[in-house]
């Protein structure tokens, strides 16, 4: 009964496929188009504003798909980052015995999950474009930062092999989080009290010095500076990203808080008050007992949240920030006209950068669950 | 988590015998100047609350103009609360022609009338209330709206917009998603492998795109693939785009239910000779539902806030139809208003929604005790 | 056996979308689906575009696209009022044309050969000529496009405006940054809070751009125009007949200009005229409206709904609206302009 059942499935769906494809083709035919890859390798011809991939408008379709990907990456890791560090305070000051500050976070909660995400983007845009000075009187902080209209200038790492750089700071990166992690873990073996921080970040700053200094690389900072219409030099970050960052922040990290506060709210109270009784004040509680057992009811939700960033920032292409929709999916598409192609690879793209995030998650629930004796 | 929320509860009995400005001088005392800490904490947090009142309350009540034929007769530095009434028939039903308005308003009449037969716990028959909003109700908002029948002049659907135009995409979604999603968290644990594996792929597909791409593909991608002389409307696009989406997200919450449900359920309606579905719609269902109502009203208010996204394929809900009503070049600079009511708007209908998912967790909450 | 497949696939896909869709006749027919269904479907502009499309506040579109729509409605329908506007952003217009959504796009769409080629769209004429040129700020001190150099310049997302910039920059060793947006309204408002330099769009863009900023005199126009814009209603390539319509119902109205009917006397000179080009194009004499597929009153429709080409312009573009575009090459031929219809004989 089932196996008739599935058969049927199949064939009702390899119908539906077949039919699909052949309207396609028709339609192709019809309109005097072809499906094809081939368009990734023509000239752009128009600029992206912001890229953190070499761009210039003589390169082609592909490398705008990656300065989409690598922008859409870099939106979300930083909303990612900020809305969890928001999120944590929002959903500790939840739970707070002060009532001015438990009343404030939840109607920070309230208000702002309560609308719709695009209309927080298209609001901070705006007003942070209404409240920022234009360049020529730009807020300077010590002649290194200036924030204006055109964005947040900051001074710049500038290299004559960037690429080595990236990868001993990715590798000293990496280096600092084992030592961090294997200092920690031994400190709790023994019970002996270890310094984790110093060694680590030493090994954090050293490694690429070392890098630099043994392969003779050329380093030196650039520092943003107002040459004619805007500022020259320095790591500029365009105000569609600042805003969307902010608003992505906001919104999320009323979510986040409502995860913490469920989260911290699931840890049995005899847990704190046994804390409590061993003389932790309020801070070692949070820390020793409460957040790593808060944690592991967290982190599913968390890091279905996590994918929501992902999704959500998407709705870069409102305000015009050039992510993977903004540059591939609205003008790549309107300037060669291939929307199937473009659409099916956007999606691939985020369904790819879903499942692996999925996948990272399942392997870390896996690491930290309950041993049970 | 300040020391005082460590500090047993016995004090607060004592309170309650205490006379009352001892009792609020003691409530002062433990949750707002608990220590120098919270009381630094206390007065920062009522000073930025109070600098936010500050900037907000002058513009929107003190200084605003409250009627007004064009931006030029608003005060500046107030807000100009005559651009709100100026448009405010077209931010409710878009285009919709003036002298057909009662048709509108007999939706919102129907769907309020709906809504309260099926929220309000003591009005009996849920099943039909149900039943209402998933069948009647779609098809005679359709044709009352569309019209061409019983001498109604037809109105394409372009010309539905505003309030009117979220209402349909929030309400035909929600009505249409719990249903699939149901079915695809059933198929999800269905011990048909063919089933399960296409219902997961449909599932995580959904969940792993963002719901712009899956608009741009229903309105780009779509018509390639129908029959060519097939042209579908873009909002029935838009919609069935919002169906399969969200359906996706109903699943996992429904499937969360399912696997709450012990297996003496299953056992037991199997034991009294019910077929699978027979099992499924009137034991294991309505038990696996009712066990995810927040889930259920938190994805219905994630659906209601993903309509403003068909701005992309041109649709003019209700954040888009204000977006065109601040570029009137009689209303330059009416934008922090528009968006003022908007948000207002949603936060309204998203606020009311989870305070009732509140409300009646509250009460399954108490019926399980009793 | 596959046709028998699909039929019954389209029929059943029929049944289930019947509700929500709006039936159209087969492939290559845009003109009969239209009329079955009683409605054009016309591309526009966002509805924000100053002099294109606009929704006033009784939700009544106005502006140069939506009549021109008007009047192919008028041509094909004979009424101007059966219309759907679907109002697309650039980005998603030819997608939304090539897949059907739409039978016309009359937008400000410039005719390029990668459009149409590539996208497979044709363009049966020019209701405009337009060219690409720098809106700024007259306190900005900037003289000429060539002083750029570093400039942040608001361009719209996917239009081929985006594509002149680059390449002028290119050519000419210059830097600069652009700011994207969807719509010339955001664009408009990114100019106006400094969140860039200079605009870069057509003329008649920018002179919407100033009516809506007020006063005119804070702006200027930089004297170089990077390109000429020939910008004109489009369809889809796979309906010659339907292509045939919508450059003749231009036609029609570029020729009554020319011929001196407006929308006032065109009802007088078909009962009294005695030329007989006045009279084959109102359709007294000779059949050219049927030929068409069409009644013989097409153009006197077309006509009575928006008026002559030169009448279309002054009430959305020209002195007759807030923007005073100039009609320069949008001149009749006569007139030292470019606008020209092919003969009606």
């Amino acid at each position: 009964m089932g196996w008739v059942f599935q058969a049927l499935l199949v064939v009702a769906l390899a119908w539906v496929a077949h039919v699909a494809i052949g309207n396609l083709y028709d339609n192709l035919a019809a309109r005097g188009l072809k499906l094809g890859f081939d368009f990734l390798w023509q000239e752009a011809g128009f600029e992206i504003a912001f890229h953190l991939v070499p761009y210039t408008s003589s390169d082609n379709y592909w490398r705008v798909f990656l300065v989409g990907i690598t922008n859409t990456l870099l939106v979300t890791a930083v909303a990612i980052v900020f809305s969890t560090i928001l999120g944590f305070t929002i959903g500790i000051a939840q739970l707070s015995g002060n009532w001015a500050v438990s009343r404030a976070a939840r109607i920070y909660v309230e208000i702002v999950r309560n609308l719709p995400q695009l209309l927080h983007i298209l609001i901070w845009y705006n007003v942070a474009l209404r409240a920022l000075p234009a360049p020529r009187v730009a807020i300077g902080v010590g002649d290194m930062v200036y924030l204006s209209n055109r964005g947040v200038f900051l001074p710049a790492l500038t290299s004559d092999r960037p690429g080595l750089l990236v990868i001993a700071i990715l590798i000293a990166v990496i280096a600092a989080l084992a030592l961090f992690r294997s200092l920690t873990s031994y400190a709790e073996r023994t019970g002996r009290a270890v310094n984790a921080w110093l060694p680590s970040l030493a090994v954090l700053v050293l490694l690429p010095v070392l890098a630099v200094a043994l392969t003779g690389t050329q380093v030196s900072v650039s520092l943003p500076q107002l040459k004619g219409f805007n500022f020259i030099g320095g790591w500029a970050l365009v105000p569609e990203l600042t805003a969307l960052v902010f608003a992505m922040a906001i919104y999320n990290a009323a979510f986040i808080g409502e995860l913490v506060r469920a989260s911290i709210e699931a840890v049995s109270k005899g847990q704190r008050e046994a804390a409590a009784a061993l003389g932790f004040g309020w801070w070692w509680t949070l820390r020793f007992i409460v957040i790593p057992q808060a944690v592991r009811v967290l982190l599913p939700p968390l890091s279905n949240q996590y994918l929501n960033i992902l999704k959500g920032s998407s709705l870069a292409v409102a305000i015009g920030y050039p992510d993977l929709v903004g540059v591939f999916t609205g003008i790549s598409i309107n300037q060669t006209g291939r929307a199937i192609e473009i659409v099916g690879m956007t999606m691939a793209v985020y369904l790819a950068i879903s499942l692996l995030i999925g996948a990272l998650i399942n392997l870390f629930n896996h690491m930290t669950r309950i041993v049970e004796r | 988590m300040t020391e005082a929320a460590l500090i047993s509860d016995t004090p607060r009995r004592a309170t309650a015998m205490a006379s009352a400005p001892a009792r609020i001088a003691l409530w002062l005392r433990r949750r707002i100047f608990a220590s120098w800490r919270d009381a630094l904490l206390s007065l920062v947090v009522v000073l930025i609350l109070g600098a936010i009142a500050w900037t907000i309350l002058p513009w929107a009540l003190f200084k605003a103009t409250w009627s007004a034929a064009s931006r030029a007769d608003c005060a500046p530095g107030g807000a100009c609360w005559g651009f709100v009434a100026a448009k405010a028939s077209q931010f409710i039903y878009g285009f919709y022609p003036p002298l057909e308005r009662w048709r509108p308003d007999t939706v919102f009449a129907l769907l309020i009338a709906g809504l309260t037969w099926l929220m309000v716990p003591r009005i009996p028959g849920k099943g039909y209330a149900g039943l209402f909003m998933m069948v009647v109700l779609p098809v005679v908002t359709f044709v009352l709206l569309h019209g061409g029948v019983a001498g109604l002049p037809v109105v394409p659907s372009d010309k539905w917009g505003g309030l009117l135009l979220t209402l349909i995409l929030a309400v035909s979604g929600i009505s249409f998603s719990l249903p699939f999603g149901a079915l695809f968290a059933l198929g999800r644990r269905s011990r048909m492998p063919l089933v399960r594996w296409l219902c997961i792929g449909f599932i995580e597909f959904c969940r792993g795109v963002p719901f712009i791409t899956v608009l741009f593909m229903a309105i780009v991608m779509l018509p390639f693939f129908l029959p060519s002389g097939m042209k579908p409307d873009p909002l029935a696009l838009a919609v069935a785009g919002i169906i399969f989406y969200e359906a996706a997200y109903m699943a996992e919450v429904v499937r969360g239910g399912l696997q709450a449900l012990p297996k003496g359920q299953y056992e037991a309606a199997m034991a009294i000779g019910f077929g699978y579905w027979r099992t499924m719609l009137y034991i294991i269902l309505p038990q696996a539902i009712r066990k995810v109502v927040p889930g259920i009203v938190n994805t219905t208010i994630s659906l209601l806030k993903n309509t403003t996204l068909v701005m992309v394929v041109g649709l003019f809900d209700l954040l888009n139809i204000v977006s065109a009503g601040v570029a009137d070049p009689l209303w330059v600079g009416s934008q922090a208003e528009g968006y003022f009511v908007v948000g207002l708007v949603f936060w309204l209908m998203s606020f009311g929604l989870s305070c009732y998912s509140r409300a009646i967790e509250g009460g399954f909450a108490r019926a399980d005790r009793a | 056996m596959l046709g028998y497949l699909r039929n019954k696939w389209t029929l059943a896909a029929g049944c289930v979308l019947a509700a929500v869709t709006v039936a159209s006749a087969e492939n290559g027919d845009t003109q009969k689906s239209i009329k079955a269904r009683g409605l054009l479907n016309c591309g526009v502009s966002s509805g924000v575009q100053t002099g294109m499309s606009t929704l006033d506040s009784a939700a009544k579109w106005n502006g140069f696209e939506v009549d021109f729509c008007r009047a192919v409605a008028a041509a094909v329908l004979g009424d101007a009022e059966k219309i759907k506007f679907v109002p697309l952003e650039i980005k998603t217009a030819f997608a939304t044309l090539q897949s059907g959504g739409i039978d016309l796009l009359a937008r400000t769409a410039t005719h390029t050969f990668v459009r149409d080629i590539e996208l497979n769209v044709a363009w049966p004429g020019a209701y405009l000529y337009d060219s690409q040129g720098f809106l700024a700020k007259k306190s900005l001190g900037v003289k000429s496009a060539k002083e750029l150099d570093g400039a942040s310049i608001c361009v719209s997302a996917g239009s081929n405006y985006e594509l002149n910039l680059a390449d002028y920059f290119r050519k000419n060793g210059l830097k600069f940054t652009p700011v994207a947006a969807n719509s010339r309204d955001q664009n408009e408002k990114n100019l106006e809070t400094g969140r860039c330099d200079v605009y870069a769009n057509v003329l008649s863009a920018l002179a919407g751009a100033v009516s809506k900023l007020g006063k005119p005199d804070d702006w200027v126009v930089l004297p170089e125009l990077i390109s000429m814009e020939p910008i004109g209603p489009v369809v889809r390539k796979d309906d010659s007949r339907f292509r045939d319509i919508v450059g003749w119902t231009l036609n029609a109205l570029i020729a009554a200009e020319e011929l001196e009917i407006t929308q006032a006397n065109v009802e007088k000179l078909k009962a009294s005229s005695t030329s007989p080009e006045v009279q084959r194009l109102l359709g007294v004499t000779g059949d050219f409206g049927v030929k068409l597929g069409l009644g013989n009153d097409w153009a006197l429709n077309a006509i009575k709904a928006v008026g002559n080409y030169g009448e279309m312009f002054e009430r959305n573009l020209g002195n007759k609206s807030p923007i005073k575009l100039e009609r320069g090459l949008n001149n009749l031929w006569n007139n030292k302009g470019l606008m020209s219809s092919p003969l009606l004989r």
